[in-house]
Formats: structure tokens, C-alpha cells, sequence
């Protein structure tokens, strides 16, 4: 029996590593603290009413928020981790299997467990109270999009301790990724932690365009709507077209290990080719998907911290919708290399060129609004303004890379790692930072310390030239993405030391941004007007943090910049008459469904790695009958009385100002 | 909202117009919803299809589509599926109508029609297991399980579905809640259908032509 334990111990968990045991040591630990923490304060009650079952959108932004960061932590450890091994030649601090599974589990987390949280975050935050709504379309898809998405994550960085992590790469390539290369169950964790996490993408998307399309306040046409919102839905939209092709393209690929078809296999016919332009129909949107957010961020922050109306609004609008559909056909500029002829990579590098420019009309317009505007140099506005030089020529280097016959040069070089990184840190993580800043005070009632502020942008920005510029250098030089080490006679030691300590500058930088949270909460200065930016739309409107049902009477909207044009009125005494009278609010129930669907989720998920049946069956009938038991409540809404509202109102108002 | 009275149209006065003129009527945003949903559905199959139509020549030496397709079975089970469609427009003609007997009648009677459809769908796929063609015999039949196999899954769920929202259709009756559940899962019934004739063509008629 002993015997029996111990072998399926051996094989279930990762042995052999210490690095792998101090984190099993500090996971045991971490849980250990939580629980007694939980415990010792009874806040499990707490955290069940007012969380696990939350359908809020403040609250289920603000765990997407704290999901993505706890992410970022660990997805940056891994970054670390690989610049250290590359910091000298012929260093051996990771072994080449350890290595592989470290840029492989480093790419997911930060594209889809870092950007995409992040992202829905801001999404759920911020647009219902920019629209003048008081919940997304669907709150229940909402709660459910967020756990899906966490128990996806989990499952996925279980890989870590229990079984093994996946090392084929972020977008796992068979076939290396296939049954026949890659037995062990680290590539399952990959398929199944992506996909139920996917599903949750999926129903984000879907939720968001109902909302955006639907949900308006009143007046808001939507050519009145703030750039935001427009950013969410171009977004969205690529979202709801490309996601299902990343369902199905993993799905086939689970088929081929698990059920032993050749979609994607080298024997019986499969094509590996397929699964490539397959996952980068959607990979490529996918990249437009988190930037195309961040457009919109960085539009709200020009115009505020410039106090401009945005510059060449319809433009804007225009440039991103078409942002969103070419971005589906640009796929092949992924593998110009994979042999379909000069045709069709002709097309697809036009395409790709052809990108270049309404993402440069929206440069220019920010650069237009911020003309002759009184710019304050606020932190949202620093990683605005550090932004712009940053993506223009992250972006110049895509171009280089799109031209399709000296993409066989750069291609899967340095020279492309540094180009992707360029523009998703500089462009992604800059603008989910710069929204992260501005809306903070909307979020919690008070701002983030701005000297400390200050300090982590320039680290940051500092440690990211210094981290990324050399190795468009080292890929010219023939450095490939991927290598686990490189000999002292490449020449190539001198730029990767420059550039690990660059990245050191940012795990700094990291740091010192949690220090600065850490800081504020503890000097925590209240902010009382809900507006402490100056800001122009509707958001500012109401008291930070925003109230249950957010707007008291649903503001009746007449211009772009709403809120911006009513203080001009109040300034001139005009101000819109009186308040119109109080309503009961319909607003949603918590419900603990979308919480214990994902468990069952997250089981069946762990069933499917292991193959273990009754788990799958278990979680799958689990699913199943969550599903039904919402479908049969009824009794899921209630009313806010106006006596209710008049008593929070007056509670928030009650604080001097 | 919860309220239900069988007659079906007495719902409006009280429910929706007051409390939220502002606000659209939650059901309309479901379905409406439910509609962007079938979009990603589309593309799912999409892809679906295009994997198969990749690989439907990649037969590895093993039978080809002339060799296994038995077509009679196949234009039954495709004419059960048109009919099934069929009386679900029926159920929701007589939902409208308020007749919540004849919507319970006609919603069993395509759900009927739909497990039908789907056993004959079984016993295709064993009677093909059987011949030795299985989902690891060859890319094609790899592609044409998982395409297939996928619509019957859809069409499954749809059955559970189905008998859940008839059950609900005896507690509430014809609610504005219940009405919206009815139109929906009849868009869904109706995708599914307009799906298979795609089936029916690319994978069965050119693949026996």
C-alpha cells in the first residue's frame, strides 16, 4: 500500500527540483496562513456574501484585477527566472527541460492570465458607469465569465507542483505538442486550463457588446458614447469571432491525445500546419483583442489630463473598427516561413502593412489633442505620454517584420521577441497601468501615491529599454527565440547581460508598484468629489467608490464629454434643474452558482489531465446540474427602495466635502 | 416577475412598463444575447468544417466516404431533423397564441423528434465503429466524428434543455420569462437544423457523389 502511495505520489507530483519544492513549501504555507487568517477574523461568511457570490461588476472587476496581478507576479518570476539563465554564457542555472517549460508557462500567463483579466477588469469597472448603466446585460454570465476564468488559471498553474508544466510553447505547436512528443500531463493542463478559461473570454465578449449596444443611458447615441466603451466593443467583437476558433482548434487537439484522432498528428493523415493557422486565426486577433482596450484608455487619459475634447473623435471610432477586422487577416504573417508560396504571403504582408495605418491615425489624434492642450504630467498621463514613443517604434519593427522575404531573416529571432514584447509591454501593460492609475480613486476613493508613482514608471520604462532593446540587436545578430544557453564564442554576452538587467530594473519596478498600493492604503487620503482627475465623463459623475446600483436616477445624457460639459454649466450657474425623482432600482441577486460551476469545472478539467473518468463524469454532472438548478430559480432580482437610496445617498453625501 | 398566469398577454401592465422605462426589457437583451452567441457558434462549426474539408481526402488507406456513408439512414434522420424544426415553429405559433397545452404538445413533440434523430445518429456511429472505421483510423474520420459528433452534442443538450423548459412551462405557464426561453431555444433548434443541411451537403452528398 505504502509502496502504491508512494510511486503514484512520485509520478502526481514534480520532484527533484528545489526550486520546485520552496514553492511547495510556500504554496503549503500560503494556504495555511489564509485559511487560519480566514478563520481567526470569521470573515468566510464575508467572503461568500460579499464576493464569491458577488454579481457586482465592481466587485468582479476588482477580483479579475487582483487575479491578473497575483499573474503578473508569478508570470514575471518566470521572465526573471529565464534572464538569469541567459545572463552569461553556458549558464547552469535551469536545465533546457526546465527552461522550455518556463517561456512556455511565462507566454500564457501573461497573455491570458495576466492581459486578458486585466483587461476584463477595467471592462467590468469601468464601462457600465461610463455608459450611465447600473450592471453589465448579463450580471449571472459576468460572475460566471469571472470564475470560469479562475479556475482556469488555477488549473493551469496547478501544472507547476502536481504533474508537470507544459513546455511546447505558448500556443503549443504539434506536433511537439501532440501525444507522441509530449505524453506527460503538462500539455493538458495547458489545453484544459486555456479552454475553461476561454469560455469564460467567449461569454465576456458576448456580455459586453449587449451591454455596450444596449444599455446606454439615455441621449448616449453612440457616436456620444466615450472612447472607452468604443475600444471595449471593437474588442469584443473580435473577441466573439475569434475565440470559438480557439475552442475548437484546442479541442481538436485534445481529440488527438485523448481520444487518438490525427487532426494535427505526423501519422494517419493529420496536418500540424492546420493547428497553426488555426491558433493564429485566433492568436492574432487576439493580440488586437488587449490592445484595442488600451486605445481606448489612453484616448479617456489625453483628453482629460490635456483638458481637450478628444482630437479626431470619429477617426478614432473608424481606426479601431477597422483595427478590428483586418486584424483577421493577417494570421500568415506568423509563418511566412511555412512554405505557402510568394502569393499568399504577399497578401498577408499587405494586410499586416495595411495595420499600420488607422493605428497610426490614433497616434496622431492623441498627439492632436494633446496640442496646445494644459497638460498636467500626472501618473496616468506619464505612462500615456511614455507610451506613445514606446508603440511607435514597437510598431515600426512589426512593419520590418511584415515584409514577408526578410521576415525569413528575423523570423522566431530575437529581433521578434523583442518586437512583441515591445509592443504588448508597451503598449497593453503601459495603458492597463495608466487605467489602472486614473480609475483607482473610482474604484477605492482614494489615489495612489504619485512620488512613488512616479518611481515605478521610470523603472519600468527605464528597465524596458534596457531589457528589450539589445536583443533586436542579438536576433540580428542570429540569436534565436527559445535557446536555453548560447556559447562564449556568439559575442552575444554583453547585450544579454545589459538585457537582464534591464528586466531586473522591472521586477524592481514591480515592486515598488505594490510598495506604492501598500503605501496608499496605509496613508490612505479619502477623496471626497468623486472627480478628483477633473475628469469628462460620465464615471466622475458619481461618488467614488461608486454606490450598489451606481447611478441614483439614470443621468440623461446630451454631449460627448457629459460630465465635462455639465461642470462648465454649473460653473456658469446653469446647471440642469432639479434631480428627477427617485425610483425603486431593479437590481440582480447574488447567487453562489457561478462559483461552484467553475469547481465542478475545474474538477472535470483535472479529470480530462489525468484521465481519470469519474472525475470527469463527476464534474461534468455537476456542471450539468448547476445549469439546470439556475435555470429553474426564478426568484433572481430584487428591488433597491428610493427610502434605501435616499439613505445611501445621504450616507455618502453626509462626509464633508 | 415570477407571477404567472397561464393566459399569456396579462403580464405587460405590471412587470415592465413602470419601474424601468429607461431600461430595456431584460428578455429582449437575452435574446438578443442568445443571438451574438449563435454567431460564435457559426464560427465554431466554422472551423469544424474547415478541418474537414482539409482532411476529408487524408483517408490514411482506410475507407473513404463512398465506402461508409449508408444514405437512406442518413435523409431519414435528415427529415426527422427538418420536421422537428418544423413543429418547434409550431410551438412557438402556438405560444403566441397563448395555448400553453398546444406549446407543451408541439415542444415534446420536437424534442421526440430530436432524440430520434439522435439515436439514429448512434447507432450510425456504431454501426461505423463497427466496420472498423473509428476516430483514429484516419484524418478524415477524425474530422467527420468530431463535425458530426459535435452537432449531435449540440443537438443533445438541446433535448435536455427542452424537457427542462417544458417542465418550467407546467410550473409558470406562459410568463415573459418562460416566453423568451421558448424563442430561444427555437432560434437554437432552428441553427441547428440550418447546421446540419451544411452536414448534410458537404459531408454526406459530395462525400458519396
Amino acid at each position: 500500500m505504502w509502496e502504491k502511495v508512494k510511486s503514484f505520489a512520485s509520478d502526481f507530483f514534480v520532484t527533484g527540483d528545489p526550486l520546485i519544492y520552496g514553492a511547495d513549501v510556500s504554496i503549503v504555507l500560503a494556504a495555511i496562513s489564509i485559511v487560519f487568517v480566514m478563520t481567526y477574523f470569521k470573515k468566510w461568511g464575508w467572503l461568500w456574501r460579499e464576493w464569491l457570490t458577488s454579481v457586482d461588476h465592481k466587485k468582479i472587476g476588482i477580483m479579475y484585477i487582483l487575479a491578473s496581478f497575483l499573474m503578473l507576479f508569478r508570470g514575471g518570476v518566470d521572465a526573471l527566472l529565464m534572464r538569469a539563465q541567459l545572463v552569461v554564457p553556458e549558464m547552469e542555472f535551469l536545465t533546457p527541460d526546465h527552461y522550455n517549460q518556463i517561456f512556455t508557462t511565462h507566454g500564457v500567463i501573461m497573455i491570458l492570465f495576466m492581459a486578458m483579466p486585466f483587461m476584463f477588469g477595467l471592462f467590468n469597472v469601468i464601462v457600465p458607469l461610463q455608459i450611465g448603466a447600473r450592471d453589465v446585460a448579463f450580471p449571472f454570465l459576468n460572475a460566471l465569465s469571472f470564475w470560469l476564468f479562475f479556475s482556469g488559471a488555477m488549473l493551469f498553474n496547478l501544472s507547476f507542483v502536481i504533474g508537470g508544466s507544459p513546455d511546447a510553447g505558448w500556443l503549443a505547436y504539434p506536433p511537439y505538442s501532440g501525444l507522441m512528443h509530449n505524453p506527460g500531463p503538462g500539455q493538458d493542463f495547458y489545453i484544459w486550463g486555456i479552454q475553461i478559461s476561454g469560455i469564460g473570454s467567449l461569454m465576456t465578449g458576448i456580455n459586453f457588446i449587449v451591454t455596450i449596444l444596449k444599455m446606454r443611458a439615455p441621449g448616449m447615441k453612440l457616436m456620444k458614447m466615450p472612447m472607452f466603451p468604443w475600444s471595449v466593443l471593437s474588442s469584443c467583437i473580435a473577441i466573439i469571432f475569434s475565440f470559438p476558433i480557439l475552442t475548437a482548434t484546442l479541442a481538436l487537439l485534445f481529440l488527438d491525445r485523448y481520444a487518438g484522432a490525427h487532426f494535427f498528428t505526423l501519422d494517419g493523415g493529420g496536418n500540424p500546419m492546420m493547428y497553426i493557422n488555426l491558433i493564429w486565426m485566433w492568436g492574432h486577433p487576439e493580440v488586437y483583442i488587449i490592445v484595442l482596450p488600451a486605445f481606448g484608455i489612453f484616448s479617456e487619459i489625453v483628453s482629460t489630463f490635456a483638458k481637450k475634447k478628444l482630437f479626431g473623435y470619429k477617426s478614432m471610432v473608424y481606426a479601431m473598427m477597422i483595427i478590428s477586422i483586418l486584424s483577421f487577416l493577417v494570421w500568415a504573417h506568423h509563418f511566412f516561413t511555412m512554405g505557402s508560396g510568394a502569393d499568399v504571403n504577399a497578401f498577408f504582408a499587405l494586410t499586416t502593412m495595411l495595420i499600420a495605418i488607422p493605428t497610426g491615425a490614433k497616434v496622431f489624434n492623441w498627439l492632436f489633442t494633446m496640442f496646445r492642450g494644459k497638460i498636467t504630467f500626472e501618473t496616468p498621463m506619464l505612462w500615456t505620454i511614455g507610451f506613445i514613443p514606446c508603440f511607435v517604434t514597437g510598431g515600426m519593427t512589426g512593419v520590418l517584420l511584415s515584409v514577408a522575404p526578410a521576415d525569413f531573416q528575423f523570423h522566431n529571432s530575437y529581433f521578434l521577441v523583442a518586437h512583441f514584447h515591445h509592443v504588448i509591454i508597451g503598449g497593453v501593460v503601459f495603458g492597463y497601468f495608466a487605467g489602472l492609475y486614473y480609475w483607482w480613486p473610482k474604484l477605492f476613493g482614494f489615489k495612489l501615491h504619485e512620488r512613488i508613482g512616479k518611481w515605478a514608471f521610470w523603472l519600468w520604462n527605464i528597465g524596458f529599454y534596457l531589457c528589450f532593446m539589445p536583443q533586436y540587436a542579438l536576433g540580428l545578430m542570429g540569436m534565436t527565440r527559445r535557446v536555453a544557453t548560447y556559447g562564449w564564442d556568439k559575442g552575444w554576452w554583453e547585450m544579454n547581460l545589459v538585457s537582464t538587467i534591464g528586466a531586473g530594473l522591472m521586477g524592481i519596478a514591480f515592486v515598488v508598484q505594490v510598495w506604492q498600493i501598500v503605501y496608499s492604503v496605509k496613508h490612505l487620503r479619502k477623496d471626497r468629489t468623486g472627480d478628483p482627475w477633473n475628469g469628462r465623463t460620465l464615471e466622475w459623475s458619481i461618488p467614488s467608490p461608486a454606490p450598489l446600483y451606481n447611478f441614483a436616477t439614470l443621468p440623461q445624457v446630451t454631449a460627448q464629454d457629459e460630465w465635462w460639459e455639465e461642470k462648465l454649466l454649473r460653473d456658469n450657474g446653469q446647471s440642469s434643474s432639479v434631480p428627477p425623482a427617485l425610483e425603486p432600482i431593479h437590481m440582480p441577486k447574488n447567487s453562489g452558482i457561478p462559483f461552484v460551476m467553475s469547481m465542478f469545472w475545474f474538477a472535470a478539467g483535472f479529470g480530462f489531465v489525468f484521465q481519470w473518468l469519474w472525475l470527469i463524469i463527476a464534474g461534468l454532472v455537476g456542471v450539468a446540474v448547476c445549469m439546470l438548478v439556475h435555470s429553474f430559480n426564478y426568484d433572481n432580482d430584487y428591488y433597491i427602495s428610493v427610502d434605501e437610496i435616499k439613505r445611501t445617498e445621504a450616507a455618502i453625501r453626509e462626509v464633508p466635502n | 416577475m415570477a407571477e404567472h398566469n397561464g393566459s399569456g398577454h396579462a403580464y405587460h401592465t405590471e412587470s415592465h412598463s413602470a419601474a424601468h422605462d429607461n431600461h430595456p426589457d431584460p428578455e429582449e437583451l437575452r435574446t438578443f444575447g442568445f443571438w451574438i452567441y449563435l454567431m460564435t457558434d457559426v464560427i465554431l462549426f466554422g472551423t469544424l468544417f474547415a478541418a474537414y474539408i482539409v482532411l476529408r481526402g487524408n483517408t490514411n488507406g482506410g475507407p473513404g466516404p463512398e465506402e461508409l456513408f449508408q444514405m437512406g439512414g442518413i435523409i431519414t434522420s435528415t427529415f426527422i431533423l427538418l420536421t422537428s424544426s418544423f413543429t418547434s415553429g409550431l410551438a412557438v405559433l402556438a405560444m403566441h397564441k397563448g395555448n400553453r397545452q398546444a406549446l407543451m404538445g408541439w415542444l415534446s413533440v420536437t424534442a421526440l423528434l430530436g432524440a430520434t434523430f439522435i439515436v439514429l445518429e448512434v447507432r450510425e456511429f456504431i454501426h461505423l465503429v463497427h466496420e472498423g472505421a473509428t476516430i483514429g483510423t484516419s484524418a478524415f474520420l477524425s474530422a467527420f466524428f468530431t463535425l458530426v459528433g459535435t452537432h449531435g452534442l449540440h443537438v443533445s443538450l438541446g433535448l435536455v434543455w427542452m424537457i427542462a423548459l417544458i417542465i418550467q412551462l407546467a410550473k409558470h405557464g406562459i410568463t415573459p420569462v418562460t416566453k423568451r426561453k421558448v424563442n430561444v431555444i427555437s432560434l437554437f433548434w432552428h441553427f441547428l437544423d440550418v447546421i446540419w443541411i451544411f452536414v448534410f451537403t458537404i459531408v454526406y452528398l459530395m462525400g458519396v457523389s
